[in-house]
């Protein structure tokens, strides 16, 4: 933690409210985000209790699965689950425009340009913290080797059709969301702590509730005390006023009052299935009677469900509200400049994961091929790298915390001389000294970078002017345009505020890798051609 | 530490005081892992044998159906369960075969106090060895499980380890306790069990050196003023602490406690610590790490009148840091909606 933020998480403590972290909104939010709160089993790996999901904050859709043990229980959650959200993801795949890009000619190998569709707008999903990312990555796995009865009619269980297409689909998202900076699916409580600092621990952060107490305090309490109601405050039974935000469920909760009310459901649907049978065995002559125990054992079952179906849902509904609160409070926020071209690179991902799925390739691998494998990794090590450039470009609260680092340097110009290089044909070298506070940890002949325009313009590092503490001298190397004389602008002047930086401004990866195909016998070889074969199931599976 | 060593009810000690842990765990969770873990013990723990020797791969030959001793440890009262295992392991190790010994109970001096324990299974191998066995209910999903979630059974069982190692010590031809652990998961979205050996040489030695730096519990207790009690007078019912919450409140006080936000999800006295350091505004409140950044200042107001020029020697390196911090991020703020390089 910077010393900065520690800072501002003091300035919190000190005025009962959260301060905040950044000028500008770091992260994409969509017009029409989909909102998902899931709820789990406790104990279980991947045995959905309910969810509350939508674009509509007046009206969520809930889903609940009374019985999670019981596996068409599951599978209709899911279906509902694939019913809810393939739509929304689905609907962004068809408005496309077209983009120009740089591609290989498989013939000659030269690199020609292709035009190629970019979807215009991506989804975008919201869950309330860390553990309901974690979770999407866990159902699109649990669903993504499922055979429905279509792709495979001899499967045992078939999944309904839509749910491998909806886990492949969850599988992306989850994946995308370990991309730093990335915005397809984002959690609630990271989103609110990258802009705001509370006065509590990072850990205590996580819990959605209590950051949102110290953000917008309700009227008349601090930001301390209504986090500390919205942790701890429980009800005359013992629950918590302000469930937790998920997927894991309130332990008291689960004792008090789910068991029982899965007890009874469980005991009504013995009941049914038992006056089902008394009904066929009466046949005509005790009917009446037996098709009244039928009739009253199929309301119990309904009364049942309806009565999980609410408990789930007062659990539900305040991390729902939560959800779009934090919603209301970032579109508050102005977005920073650089943020439009992350989310481009969000469109493209869900434009190649679209062809993907419509080439009918198969679902993602259990474990990716060494070269994919590296490639993700350069790719969020790249895109971390540029998160924090652009994070700091955008907002000079951030650039004040590399300034502190010693990663930036900004200041007065104070005096510019013109020079040249001694190349044959000379080129504009002007040296620029500026009177700067910071002190930038930079070595004699350092690259540095200064926002200019489109691109960074670049300087090299010459040296501290002796005599005068706080001047610097650079060498501008770039950025002037081709003729002999700077173009207009380019070179600033006494008296202009400028700042430099030590980092580059949109860093590129490492070097190529090669084709999977090509991969060195040092990693495990070229992958086979085998195809993932679907989850072994057994009868008493959680999924 | 102390309060543990007395063998004080923490959670009932925390609610007496106000301030009551959240802890608790679902009976779903209960069923699922007590089921999960019949199944793998299930017929006489043949199959978890099986599971283990799949694991080891040495070469030995299989365990053959029927060749697995079970012994039983039935016993009155925690000392008398220890000594059965004791036996137990002693007659397994002589015997020369496969045997399982289903929830034995072990004692570790910690801090020169007994602690007792009981893993889920100690497998004795034909050759006289020794191997902790854990069974957890988390899913080890496509061969890996959750990295917190192994690193805490690791962790877990390391003590375990070091407890039967105090047990092989006391028994004649010296066994061997396996530094390697087997943890036994649901396999993928299933009920089947997967296993895999765990290597706890490094969580042994942490153990190890934890237990040894730990201060004598005698050694706290004689820093304590003449007359502290931690008696909750417990009411009928065990749980509810009778005893003023005042002269608790005291008692407690005089034990220093070093909270840091980590403790909130191992404490159950966690939250009380936590009022005690928000009240004195310490800074570790808000994360263990700041202490190092803050040199001298231990409160927030020192902390925020330093940065703001109101106290603190400017010499100081810590409040040099923090004024031009604070310098720079006024500046950001003030200019917010300007562009880095207008604002700066």
């Amino acid at each position: 933690m910077s010393l900065i933020t520690s800072l501002a998480r003091m300035e919190a403590v000190r005025d009962g409210r959260a301060r905040p972290l950044t000028t500008v909104r770091h992260r994409h939010l969509a017009e029409r985000p989909l909102v998902l709160v899931p709820l789990t089993t406790a104990g279980e790996a991947g045995a959905p209790l309910g969810a509350l999901v939508g674009t509509d904050r007046d009206a969520p859709r809930l889903l609940v699965v009374a019985q999670p043990r019981d596996r068409d229980l599951r599978f209709a959650f899911l279906a509902e689950l694939a019913d809810a959200v393939l739509p929304y993801v689905e609907g962004f795949a068809d408005a496309v425009e077209t983009e120009e890009r740089k591609e290989t000619d498989p013939e000659t190998g030269k690199k020609v340009p292709v035009e190629v569709e970019l979807c215009a707008e991506a989804p975008q999903l919201l869950v309330p913290g860390t553990a309901a990312v974690e979770y999407v990555r866990l159902l699109g796995r649990s669903m993504r080797f499922r055979r429905t009865a279509e792709q495979d009619p001899e499967a045992a269980y078939p999944a309904p059709p839509r749910v491998p297409l909806l886990g492949r689909w969850l599988t992306h998202f989850g994946e995308r969301a370990r991309v730093p900076g990335s915005s397809l699916l984002l959690p609630m409580t990271q989103l609110l702590s990258r802009h705001w600092a509370t006065g509590q621990s990072n850990p205590e952060d996580q819990h959605l509730g209590s950051l949102l107490a110290w953000i917008a305090p309700p009227p008349g309490s601090t930001g301390a005390e209504a986090a500390l109601r919205a942790e701890l405050d429980r009800d005359g039974d013992g629950l918590l006023r302000c469930p937790p935000a998920g997927p894991a469920t309130d332990p008291a909760f689960d004792n008090k009052r789910l068991a029982p009310a899965t007890s009874r459901y469980d005991r009504a649907r013995a009941e049914a299935t038992e006056a089902a049978a008394a009904l066929e065995a009466a046949g005509g002559a005790g009917a009446p009677m037996a098709r009244a125990r039928q009739r009253a054992a199929a309301a119990a079952v309904e009364s049942a469900e309806r009565e999980i179906r609410a408990l789930l849902e007062s659990q539900l509904r305040p991390t729902w509200d939560a959800v779009w609160h934090g919603v209301d409070l970032l579109r508050e926020l102005r977005a920073g400049e650089r943020v439009a071209d992350r989310w481009k690179r969000d469109r493209w991902s869900y434009t190649t994961h679209r062809d993907r799925v419509r080439a009918g390739e198969p679902p993602q691998p259990r474990r990716d091929d060494a070269v994919t494998a590296a490639r993700k990794l350069a790719t969020r090590e790249t895109a971390l790298a540029r998160l924090d450039a652009q994070e700091a470009l955008d907002d000079p609260l951030v650039m004040a915390t590399r300034r502190l680092a010693g990663e930036a340097f900004a200041g007065e110009v104070i005096e510019v001389v013109m020079e040249y290089s001694t190349a044959k044909v000379p080129r504009p070298r002007p040296l620029v000294t500026v009177r700067t506070d910071d002190s930038p940890l930079l070595a004699e002949g350092a690259k540095i970078f200064r926002a200019h325009g489109a691109t960074a313009q670049t300087a090299e590092f010459v040296g501290p002017v002796a005599g005068e503490p706080g001047a610097l001298t650079v060498r501008l190397t770039g950025g002037m345009g081709r003729g002999k004389v700077p173009d207009a602008g380019s070179v600033p002047e006494k008296g202009d505020r400028v700042c430099w930086t030590l980092f580059e401004h949109s860093p590129r990866g490492g070097p190529e890798l090669p084709d999977p195909e090509r991969t060195p016998w040092t990693h495990g070889g070229p992958p086979g051609e085998a195809v993932e074969a679907p989850d072994p199931v057994t009868p008493e599976d959680h999924l | 530490m102390l309060l543990d060593g007395a063998g004080i009810d923490k959670g009932a000690l925390a609610k007496a005081l106000g301030a009551p842990a959240a802890f608790g765990q679902s009976q779903f969770a209960l069923v699922r892992g007590h089921s999960f873990e019949q199944r793998v013990k299930a017929d006489g723990g043949a199959a978890l044998i099986r599971l283990l020797h799949e694991r080891l791969g040495d070469g030995s030959p299989a365990p053959e159906p029927g060749s697995v001793d079970a012994p039983d440890l039935c016993a009155a009262g925690p000392e008398g369960r220890t000594a059965r295992t004791a036996l137990a392991l002693r007659e397994a190790t002589a015997a020369g075969r496969w045997a399982l010994l289903d929830h034995p109970l072990l004692a570790l001096r910690i801090a020169g106090t007994p602690a007792y324990l009981e893993p889920d299974a100690v497998v004795v191998h034909p050759d006289g060895s020794w191997t902790v066995v854990e069974i957890k209910s988390f899913a080890m999903i496509d061969g890996a499980a959750h990295a917190t979630k192994v690193g805490a059974a690791a962790r877990q069982a390391a003590v375990y380890v070091l407890a039967l190692e105090e047990v092989a010590a006391r028994t004649e031809d010296l066994p061997r306790v396996h530094a390697r652990v087997l943890l036994v998961c649901p396999k993928d979205f299933s009920n089947l069990p997967a296993a895999e050996l765990v290597d706890v040489r490094k969580q042994l030695a942490t153990t190890r050196r934890q237990l040894g730096r730990l201060a004598r519990v005698e050694d706290i207790a004689a820093a304590l003023p003449e007359g502290t009690t931690f008696d909750l007078c417990l009411a009928e019912d065990g749980r509810t602490a009778t005893r003023p919450a005042g002269q608790l409140l005291e008692a407690v006080e005089c034990v220093e406690a070093a909270y840091a936000p980590e403790c909130l999800a191992a404490c159950e006295l966690a939250f009380h610590c936590r009022a005690r350091a928000r009240e004195a505004g310490a800074v570790e409140s808000l994360g263990r790490g700041l202490r190092g950044e803050l040199g001298g200042l231990t409160t927030v107001g020192a902390v925020l009148s330093a940065a703001l020029g109101g106290a603190g020697d400017p010499e100081d390196p810590a409040v040099a840091a923090l004024r031009r911090a604070a310098a720079l991020r006024a500046e950001a703020l003030a200019s917010a909606g300007t562009g880095t390089e207008a604002a700066v």
